[in-house]
């Protein structure tokens, strides 16, 4: 199958640009998340994510509004992360392993309730971005505008506060709202990113992106850009790549992504030795 | 001359323990104020009060005659921490990226660099002479070299107080030398009134020229002349202590 063939179907044109789309967020928020190391946000967030994808299955919500019910869900768990590593005195990692595994016990318990795991839970579970439909890439795109424009509007104070977050303060940066603003557009980016690699998956596409870029990057904006790149290229090609070789699409971006990373990690030893 | 900072019967506590107890203190415009102590005296406690990152139980802090709380003007103060709190050697950031974060201070929403910073950022790094590494990685450098892009990223507002919380423990002889010799001279040729936070008395006897002796409290606060013939002076560091602390360049 030659590429103008497989780009005359309709599905294959909203799965790149959707999947493009998600791709550029999630590399962008990863450089960000990664340097903070905050990595795993994104998997405690899919797993809350699942959990509301199986409350909206055992309701039996239609897949438009299954994604517009979950962004509350997911936006009020990212902020509860941020405060209960806050107010409980408690790291992070462990504010986010409370919330994680909170998401998949509701997840687990209201699938059983419902007779057993079913085929739309697996598509979300494992991802099926060549399902998207033309509402769905509506609200994608809306959602990659307003985080996006978000990270272009605090760009300078998000990397202050990633670069030291003390340092940011004395500077008279509010550095409890920036990183609020943070997590609050992960949590957007996760529910979006769900439908690309599937909720499994999904930390995959925020951290391999970035970490690849930062192998190789010269400079903070130069960083951003090279992993927005990186994540639109995988995402491109692991999409094509599936579809030519009928392989599972979220697993092919993730292989694709990982033999990025080893890539740009040997280029850097080699240019470290010369 | 209006004082630069002033502090009235500044407490602050932790889990039910004093960490300060009723601090009271002015620095005048110009000053040059070494504050020492002993590990646990409060210290740096006094120094992220003023600086707004912990929040006092009592008392009043007025940063160049406004009261601490509604202080805004972020970009007249500059500040050196010890080291960076996490720091990463892989962040990606170059010597001017690192540097022009210092002009954010102060800056309204939503922040923008304009070409105002950027030949701000120029001429801090012609002065500090660090020009050379502008493109450099802030994680390749050596740690005095590091310590230098963080003190440039502190002057580039060309702030009116500097504050400086051990700015030189990991550093050799030599580099301490070379930096201590950076701020005397911004302190005497610009007027920039220093805080500086250390253990090495010797260096606030050359350079500074009051003297702050904290232990949770106020031991000592006045002029450093007046200090080396103090009783405090003879109590803290012994009958000899003023040849270890009192002499001058």
């Amino acid at each position: 199958m030659n590429i103008s063939e497989m780009l005359s179907y309709g599905f294959m044109q909203r799965a790149l640009v959707g999947g493009a789309l998600i791709a550029i967020l999630c590399s962008v928020l990863g450089v960000f998340l990664v340097l903070r190391r905050l990595s795993l946000i994104g998997d405690g967030l899919a797993h809350v994510t699942f959990g509301s994808v199986a409350l909206a299955l055992f309701f039996r919500l239609h897949s438009f509004y299954m994604t517009l019910a979950i962004i509350p869900v997911v936006l009020g768990s990212a902020l509860g992360i941020l405060k209960l590593a806050q107010k409980a005195r408690i790291y992070g990692d462990a504010a986010i392993g409370i919330v994680s595994a909170l998401g998949i016990a509701t997840g687990v318990m209201l699938a059983s309730m419902a007779g057993g795991f079913n085929v739309d839970l697996f598509s979300y579970l494992f991802g099926n971005i060549l399902s998207i439909t033309s509402s769905e890439l509506v609200i994608a795109a809306v959602l990659f505008v307003i985080v996006l424009g978000g990270v272009g509007i605090f760009y300078n104070d998000l990397f202050a506060s990633t670069f030291d977050e003390e340092l940011a303060k004395s500077s008279g940066i509010d550095t409890e709202r920036i990183n609020a603003v943070l997590v609050l557009m992960t949590a957007l980016t996760v529910v979006l990113a769900m439908k690309v690699v599937g909720i499994m998956l999904i930390s995959a596409l925020l951290i391999l992106p970035a970490v690849s870029a930062l192998q190789v990057a010269k400079g903070f904006r130069t960083a951003i850009v090279c992993a927005a790149g990186i994540g639109v290229g995988t995402v491109v090609i692991g999409i094509s790549l599936s579809f030519a070789m009928n392989l599972p699409t979220g697993a092919t971006i993730v292989m694709i992504n990982f033999l990025t990373f080893i890539t740009a990690f040997a280029a850097r030893t080699v240019i470290r030795r010369r | 001359m209006s004082a630069a900072l002033e502090i009235k019967n500044l407490c602050m506590g932790y889990h039910g323990i004093d960490t300060l107890k009723e601090v009271s203190f002015s620095v005048k415009s110009g000053d040059y104020l070494g504050i020492c102590g002993p590990n646990g005296s409060g210290k740096s406690t006094m120094i992220k009060a003023i600086l707004g990152l912990l929040t006092p139980s009592r008392g009043e802090i007025s940063l160049l005659g406004t009261p601490q709380t509604r202080f805004s003007e972020w970009q007249r103060i500059g500040y050196l921490p010890q080291g960076l709190q996490f720091f990463n050697p892989h962040f990606p950031a170059t010597v001017d990226e690192v540097i022009r974060l210092g002009r954010l201070a102060g800056k309204k929403f939503p922040k923008r660099f304009s070409r105002e910073d950027a030949v701000a950022v120029e001429r801090t790094m012609e002065w500090m002479d660090i020009s050379h590494i502008k493109g450099c990685m802030i994680g390749e450098l050596s740690g005095g070299l590091r310590q230098r892009v963080l003190l440039a990223r502190a002057l580039v507002n060309d702030p009116e107080l500097l504050v400086l919380d051990e700015p030189t423990t990991a550093l050799d002889p030599e580099t301490r030398e070379s930096f201590y010799q950076l701020i005397y001279e911004m302190n005497r040729e610009r007027g920039t009134t220093v805080l500086l936070v250390t253990h090495d008395t010797a260096t606030i006897g050359k350079y500074a020229s009051h003297l702050l002796y904290l232990d949770k409290k106020v031991i000592f606060y006045g002029d450093f002349d007046s200090f080396c013939t103090s009783e405090e002076m003879t109590e803290l560091f012994g009958k000899h202590g003023q040849h270890l602390v009192c002499h001058r360049h």
